[in-house]
């Protein structure tokens, strides 16, 4: 495993007059709600511990008062721990005097803020160079990076208005242009789409999805919506009181959730927008081609308690056979199954299951889809019974 | 019943001590007043010098130049020609009633406290927003700059200065002021959370986040602290003119100790034109500058 781009070890933070007198307290193990009644101070995080790669799209997910926000203004230390270190590279960030810090924040991550953040007297194409400009860039080259990053959000044409004459989403769409436009490896969003409606808020995330496939960032990515947590996030981490409670891909969350917090949590999760093909496909499945004979094709379906096998040629999926199909062949005397062979619908593994499921239903009896991956190989098949196990 | 006397009257100091109290302030403060006031004078010196060429500069010009002058100001800062037209119509009339000097005399001490003001004001409004404990010792002295009775500053600063047009700018200065720190603490404070976690993210040093976010975001508050020392500046001049300050405030005070109503009033309306001008001027230049911060939520 490569090392991860940033870790961040045994954080604390708590918030009051005197924090570090708590601490002890913290790890003896005592609670938020003790301790606040002890003390008057308010833990705002314990043992925070994550790694978090390159290219990855990592969401921490928490209700309000969970921390999150809290959490992911500790990365740049726009906020610093009570106790704990946080690396970004291998380097302590914890470490950086003043200067570097500065530094550091230039160059290496960019954020992305909830209410936006925009400068109100600074026309758009100013505040997308924002970065720069306070890098001492000079105005050319700063207008030339803003530009480019305007147009790749689609904003091209509102370089001279100022952010109050936007409506949410171009706003944000300033937003996330100004912290792309300073190249820096690591993006922070902040409850980046909270503020938006809807509609706009899925446009955004497939905006945001759609640039991560061409940049490659590092993203942590803060919300309070599973469902965009689940659509955005390789990893997800779950907060809740200034503790992590489960981190996991997607699947893992959604199909084996931690405790009952999370349960709760996934239970109104609408699993068909969620899962794809690739996470309902039965692989372990009986296969057979063309050239196999009705004796041998009955036995071994018979031997499974199977109602049908599939037929392969070559890596790709020909069709299925059924048992009453199977009987057929052997009763008329054929050399092959090739004959009996029925077509049956394939997808892709990358396909939802909300998508999936309306084909499933209307095909004839049980009848099931075949699933390939990318290269169009045969990787197994869905049927309406797997499919109830996953979507109930 | 000894008790009685107790509760009933005060239990005061006595007359000798109260006595003593006296004698011994006023002869350290006159001690200091004699031992110090050249040298502190001729720190003033420099200032002393500009609002003397300063006054006599609006007073040599020609007036026309000064209304035309006067009125491209207010034309450039507020575009508007409602406003412009009525500034010439208030200065022509104030020259047809005679009281064109003495509202040029009040225009240039008006300018230099203002400016004094601002130069002083915001940096120590500056100062106090970024320190809670800054904030905390600054708060009284303004309060106590604003209700003592300006009389009673005027003592010491007379004893020390003498009279005439220093002295009376200090007062001036001294009463105005409040407004301008306590708005430029306020808008700092004022400014959003977010919009200036912005800028630190993005590795903004302090003075990059002073001048380029703090500083531009509280502005509205901030003139409208600058309007508010200009009215007071402007409704100190009466009292200045006490301590030999020349202008609008003198004909105002003859007219009080001589009961002259009508001298009274055209001066007293001078200053009230001079202010309304000076207000809708800066009122109409802040609210033009600032005109794409206003409403930012769109939804």
């Amino acid at each position: 495993m490569a090392e991860p781009l940033v870790r961040i070890k045994n954080l604390f933070k708590v918030f009051g007059d005197n924090p570090e007198s708590v601490i002890p307290m913290v790890e003896a193990g005592q609670s938020k709600d003790e301790i606040l009644a002890a003390t008057g101070h308010t833990l705002g995080l314990q043992n925070i511990n994550l790694d978090i790669n390159k290219g990855e799209i990592f969401v921490i997910m928490g209700l309000s008062g969970s921390g999150k926000s809290t959490l992911i203004r500790h990365f740049n230390r726009l906020i610093d721990p009570t106790q704990g270190h946080i690396f970004v590279d291998g380097v302590d960030v914890m470490k950086f005097s003043a200067r570097e810090l500065q530094d550091f924040r230039r160059h290496k991550m960019s954020m992305v803020f909830q209410r936006f953040g925009l400068l109100p007297h600074h026309s758009v194409l100013e505040n997308v160079g924002y970065g720069l400009s306070i890098q001492g860039l000079s105005k050319d080259k700063v207008k030339e990076k803003a530009m480019h990053w305007l147009d790749a959000v689609g904003l091209g044409g509102y370089e001279d208005q100022y952010p109050s004459q936007l409506s949410g989403g171009q706003q944000q769409r300033v937003g996330l242009a100004r912290a792309l436009c300073t190249d820096a490896e690591i993006l922070l969003m902040d409850e980046a789409f909270s503020a938006l409606d809807p509609l706009i808020r899925r446009e955004m995330q497939d905006q945001l999805i759609s640039l991560q496939h061409k940049l490659h960032k590092t993203i942590i990515f803060i919300t309070h919506d599973l469902d965009e947590a689940l659509r955005l996030g390789d990893k997800i981490a779950i907060l809740r009181d200034g503790k992590l409670i489960q981190v996991g891909n997607p699947e893992d969350i959604l199909l084996h959730p931690a405790d009952d917090y999370v349960e709760a949590f996934v239970h109104d999760v609408n699993r068909t927008k969620v899962l794809t093909a690739a996470h309902v496909v039965n692989k372990t499945l009986l296969t057979l081609t063309g050239r196999t004979s009705p004796q041998q094709a009955l036995e071994k379906i018979r031997e499974r308690h199977a109602d049908y096998a599939c037929v392969l040629d070559g890596k790709s999926l020909k069709g299925i056979i059924t048992l009453g199909e199977a009987e057929r062949a052997l009763s008329e005397g054929a050399g092959y199954i090739a004959d009996y062979v029925s077509n049956v619908n394939c997808v892709p593994d990358s396909a939802e299951l909300e998508a999936l499921l309306p084909r499933l239903l209307v095909g004839k009896d049980d009848q099931p889809i075949g699933v390939t991956n990318e290269e169009g190989e045969f990787t197994g098949m869905v049927s309406r019974r797997r499919m109830a196990e996953f979507v109930s | 019943m000894a008790g009685e006397s107790w509760l009933t009257e005060f239990p005061k100091m006595s007359r000798e001590g109260l006595l003593a109290i006296r004698k011994s302030l006023d002869a350290t403060y006159r001690d200091f007043s004699r031992e110090y006031g050249e040298s502190i004078e001729t720190i003033f010196d420099p200032l002393l010098t500009f609002l003397i060429w300063f006054e006599k500069l609006l007073l040599n010009t020609p007036w026309p130049l000064i209304i035309i002058a006067i009125t491209a100001l207010a034309y450039f800062a507020s575009r508007s020609w409602k406003l412009s037209l009525g500034v010439i119509v208030s200065f022509l009339l104030i020259g047809y009633f005679g009281m064109w000097e003495d509202t040029m005399r009040t225009l240039s001490i008006i300018t230099v406290c203002t400016m004094l003001s601002i130069a002083l004001g915001i940096p120590v409004g500056i100062m106090m927003a970024r320190s809670d404990r800054v904030q905390s010792t600054v708060t009284p002295m303004l309060d106590i700059m604003q209700t003592m009775p300006a009389f009673v500053y005027l003592i010491p600063v007379v004893m020390l200065l003498g009279i005439g047009r220093i002295p009376g700018v200090i007062a001036v200065v001294i009463y105005a002021i409040p407004p301008v720190i306590r708005l430029t603490n306020l808008g700092i404070r004022l400014v959003d959370r977010e919009v200036l976690e912005a800028a630190t993210s993005y590795g903004a040093s302090p003075t990059q986040r002073l001048m380029g976010v703090q500083l531009p975001l509280a502005m509205p508050t901030i003139m409208a602290g600058i309007n508010q020392t200009i009215m007071m500046s402007l409704a100190m001049v009466v009292i200045a003119s006490m301590i030999g300050v020349k202008g609008l405030g003198q004909p105002v005070l003859k007219s009080i100790t001589n009961q002259y109503f009508t001298l009274g009033l055209f001066n007293g309306l001078a200053i009230v034109a001079l202010a309304i001008i000076f207000d809708r001027v800066s009122q109409a230049y802040a609210k033009r500058t600032q005109k794409h911060m206003e409403g930012t939520d769109h939804g």
